[in-house]
């Protein structure tokens, strides 16, 4: 079924009742030509790639839970291509664009609103740092805007601007920059890539892969075995769990990351502002909740809870930068568990396993990488070889020293 | 979640920096192969359970210490002192 307005028109005229589920229930079969599992937005991202751009449609994607039940269920929905360092620059500068066509290719509104982002600068020193992110942003074909003062008043006339530890001295202004729909994400790479074939399997726990003379064979699962030639292991949080399977020991460790929600408000906050000296970062949904986070926790954890000194610290934050929200009532809070790399950028390689794959290793910023991940992962599962603007992210990089450190602050677990 | 430290007892979070996994009180000899400081530095089993890590009481007595704890339930299960061989 293809959603049109007409669609939606006579829909209504006729009281709904021609709505169909939007994806089958298969049943997993023997084999396939290949396996993703994960059924999140990585894995369905993948998966339709995989059928779109490569024509591989004996395919699965295996989920434990339900379809979109991990991050991508929950995140703080923000999109940009801000990135500083070449190998980050490129790949979401890449997914950025598959942003801005991505509801007309899946045929869903992901909600997506390139509603602008700010990142606000409180020094000479962090300005000049922000200016080189800009020029950086520009040579790669994006855009950014470097505003003083009096233009960030002009856009974000509520904020305290006259704090004394952080006083505003400017912010950069990522116009393409915003938010989208976070489970439209999910439903519709799901629904696209059923559409083309692909089998989403639901309730389907990978409990084991099967490895035979350095080659992938398949995996165990609790709904049988499943053979298959390639296997791709895009699972966030949990992919120490799954690689360690097949015998890996990857360099992740996984971290809580919060975030909040108020209950609905008029619109107030039009655009994604970032405070990364007070480790806050807010936007308004289009429900009118504020959705905000702040950092890690920092401790590893799989609780997909956090603890109260870092709610505390988070709102602290909030009410130093703009003490308007100050009557807004937290309505929920919760916590991802996050895979964090040594250098806090993301993996899409090959593993030392022939015909295994692996996307990992997404840190705090997953979300926006999606369509890239998706992508430049059926890229490297159907032709071997890294898509150009993901041939950085090699798993070996700690060992050989070819790090990607765009915050600068070093290659060690509980610096990002 | 609070720590109990053995030396000033049961403290708040707060008080504590997390280092990371116990990894990294195996440090390789100098004559140890690139691949072994790869494992010390980055590869980690993180796992979805009982797991031990080192965190720093640094707004209290300063020291080192070596956490047992599980990481699905936050439950902490052991503080030890890593100066005086408790490791």
């Amino acid at each position: 079924m293809r959603y049109s307005g007409l669609k939606v028109f006579t829909e209504g005229l006729l009281g709904n009742r021609g709505w169909k589920p939007v994806w089958r229930d298969p049943a997993p079969k023997a084999s396939y030509d290949a396996v993703i599992i994960g059924g999140g937005g990585h894995g369905l991202a993948t998966a339709y790639y995989l059928a779109k751009n490569h024509g591989l449609t004996n395919i699965a994607v295996l989920e434990k839970g339900y379809l979109g039940s991990g991050n991508i269920g929950r995140n703080t929905t923000i999109v940009r291509a801000n990135y500083f360092l070449p190998g980050n620059s490129e790949f979401y500068s890449h997914s950025m664009k598959l942003w801005e066509g991505l509801e007309a290719d899946l045929n869903y509104n992901v909600m997506h609103s390139q509603r602008g982002l700010i990142n606000l600068f409180h020094s000479d020193g962090q300005r000049d740092a922000f200016a080189r992110r800009g020029n950086a942003m520009i040579n790669q074909g994006d855009d950014a805007i470097l505003l003083d003062r009096d233009g960030v008043r002009e856009l974000l006339p509520y904020l305290d601007f006259d704090n004394t530890r952080f006083p505003i001295y400017g912010g950069l202004l990522h116009p393409r920059g915003g938010t989208a729909r976070h489970d439209a994400v999910a439903w519709g790479y799901a629904r696209a890539a059923d559409r083309r074939g692909v089998d989403l399997i639901q309730n389907c726990e990978v409990t084991g892969i099967d490895i035979a003379n350095g080659r992938v064979t398949g995996v165990q699962t609790t709904r049988g075995a499943i053979r298959a030639a390639k296997v791709g292991m895009v699972v966030a949080g949990r992919s120490s769990q799954v690689a360690a399977m097949a015998g890996l020991r990857l360099p992740i460790e996984s971290h809580i990351l919060q975030a909040f929600v108020t209950e609905g408000l008029k619109p107030v906050i039009d655009h994604v502002i970032s405070f990364g000296m007070g480790h806050f970062y807010i936007s308004q949904s289009d429900k009118g909740g504020l959705v905000f986070g702040g950092d890690l926790d920092f401790y590893a954890s799989y609780a997909a809870r956090g603890n109260l000194p870092m709610v505390e610290h988070v709102m602290e934050a909030g009410m130093t930068l703009m003490p308007m929200i100050g009557r807004a009532r937290v309505l929920r809070s919760w916590g991802g568990i996050m895979d964090m790399t040594p250098d806090g950028s993301p993996i899409i390689d090959k593993t030392p396993i022939d015909g295994l794959f692996i996307d990992a290793g997404w840190n705090y910023g997953g979300f926006k990488a999606v369509p890239a991940s998706g992508f430049c992962m059926a890229h490297l599962m159907a032709t071997g070889t890294s898509h150009p603007v993901a041939a950085r992210f090699k798993l070996n990089r700690f060992a050989t020293g070819h790090i990607l450190d765009e915050e600068g602050t070093g290659s060690q677990h509980n610096l990002h | 979640m609070r720590l109990t430290c053995p030396f000033c007892g049961p403290r708040d979070r707060r008080e504590f920096h997390y280092y990371g996994a116990a990894d990294y009180l195996n440090r390789p000899g100098p004559e140890a192969a690139a691949s072994a400081w790869d494992d010390y530095l980055h590869n980690r089993d993180n796992p979805a359970g009982v797991t031990q890590d080192l965190w720093y009481h640094e707004q209290g007595c300063a020291a080192w210490l070596k956490v047992t704890r599980n990481t699905v339930t936050h439950e902490i299960l052991a503080v030890d002192a890593v100066a005086g061989g408790a490791a």
